[in-house]
């Protein structure tokens, strides 16, 4: 979707400002928004592409005011609700009725493995690569209103295929309960110029990782 | 609130009350169990973090052979060292050279390689990094004091999908002699995301 996330080449956000010697978290609440997030996605009902959706359906307007672990809680609990976890009444609130464990809960003596093994998304795919290194290639146009990797910036321009990673969970269906369907995924690179015409920093190549379906041939 | 307040900062955050509701919503339904949640924050704490990736880089500089299996094969070469995971599942690494220097970004997300940079940082997720560097490098990686030669080429990987990269900075001049923990203390968080150049021996 053409959301507050799809953000390369806009203008306006100011400079970047690093912080000298910044701390892991910048209040208490991150720290516990970051691993209640992590602890409910071991849950196991939804992707990680369904996480990213959710965060960029928020409003624009909120999702520019927030911190990023704004986002992160407020995407979470619009899963919470959508997947019967968690009613809107009880974010309202606060209350709960006791419940036993759910079955996947996500138990302390589990947690070294769990993030340890991580979500590998690699698939095996049967079909042979469309592309092959150093073929050119062009991303389609499309506006999907579903969930998509294709950067708008990066969208009906001309690239080379620089390698090829085998089958990837694609997240335009994974992320809708429509299936992993894996594809290809290419290293495609573009050169500055043909992204940004004449206002192109001299010397500048951006690579993104996009799927099969995403490019034909040039 | 069934929470004590006390033992915490910001007490006026209205984030700070909405977590602590919500912590306390999924551990009455039995969703989550705190001392779970104290694990996770404990493990980016102190185990996961930018010493694991100044690790990799230190031992690719030391040792040729193991910087060829990292540009084949970054994935095995890095789960060697111990380092395998959440958003580090698909790894790749990058190599500077004096011709060209590669930068990182994720336009969409924050997507970063956890299990060798640990929790990013805030301007990584900043919509200013994120929408700038990849139409302005040179003038996004001068807000971080770095200027690059004129004739280095910026190559920016975009982390569009779950491949997760990491830099390797190049070994600065004057480091012959040092050993790999000796050079690990050289590599800072930024010279692994190409944001900065690894520090110089003093």
């Amino acid at each position: 979707m053409n959301g507050p996330q799809d953000l390369g080449g806009q203008m306006g956000f100011g400079p970047v400002a690093p912080e000298q010697d910044e701390p892991q978290y910048h209040a208490a609440w991150e720290a516990r928004a970051m691993g209640i997030t992590l602890a409910c996605g071991a849950l196991g009902q939804w992707p990680l592409d369904e996480g990213r959706f959710a965060r960029e359906s928020l409003h624009p307007a909120i999702y520019y005011n927030a911190t990023y672990y704004e986002i992160w809680i407020r995407a979470l609990e619009k899963l919470l609700v959508k997947y019967g976890l968690v009613s809107a009444q009880e974010l309202a609130t606060g209350q709960a009725l006791p419940a036993p464990a759910h079955a996947r809960q996500l138990t302390p003596d589990r947690v070294p493995a769990a993030l340890a093994r991580g979500t590998p998304t690699d698939r095996p795919v049967s079909t042979a690569p469309k592309f092959t290194p150093g073929q050119r290639v062009r991303t389609i146009n499309a506006h999907p209103q579903h969930h998509t990797r294709l950067p708008r910036y990066l969208r009906g321009h001309t690239g080379v295929i620089e390698s090829e990673h085998g089958g990837f969970v694609l997240p335009d269906t994974n992320a809708h309960g429509n299936g992993e369907n894996p594809e290809r995924l290419y290293t495609v690179v573009f050169d500055g110029a043909e992204v940004w015409g004449k206002d192109a920093e001299p010397g500048l190549t951006i690579s993104a990782d996009l799927w099969e379906g995403y490019l034909e041939h040039a | 609130m069934p929470h004590d307040h006390h033992d915490h900062d910001n007490h006026l955050d209205p984030m700070d009350a909405r977590v602590r509701a919500l912590e306390t919503i999924l551990t009455t339904k039995g969703l989550i169990d705190p001392v779970a949640v104290d694990t996770i924050i404990e493990t980016y704490a102190h185990k996961v973090g930018p010493q694991n990736g100044a690790r990799v880089v230190a031992k690719a500089w030391a040792e040729p052979d193991f910087a060829d299996w990292l540009r084949r094969d970054a994935n095995a070469a890095i789960a060697s060292l111990g380092y395998t995971g959440r958003q580090g599942e698909h790894m790749q690494a990058v190599f500077n050279t004096p011709t060209q220097h590669n930068v990182v970004v994720c336009t969409l997300c924050s997507c970063y390689p956890w299990t060798v940079l640990g929790l990013p940082p805030v301007w990584y997720k900043s919509p200013a990094y994120r929408s700038r560097v990849v139409l302005e490098p040179r003038a996004v990686l001068a807000e971080f004091g770095l200027t690059l030669p004129e004739d280095t080429n910026i190559r920016v990987w975009d982390s569009t999908a779950e491949l997760r990269y990491l830099v390797i900075p190049m070994r600065p001049d004057g480091t012959e002699a040092m050993d790999q923990a000796a050079l690990a203390a050289l590599v800072t968080r930024e010279s692994m995301i190409g944001t900065g150049l690894a520090r110089v021996p003093a």
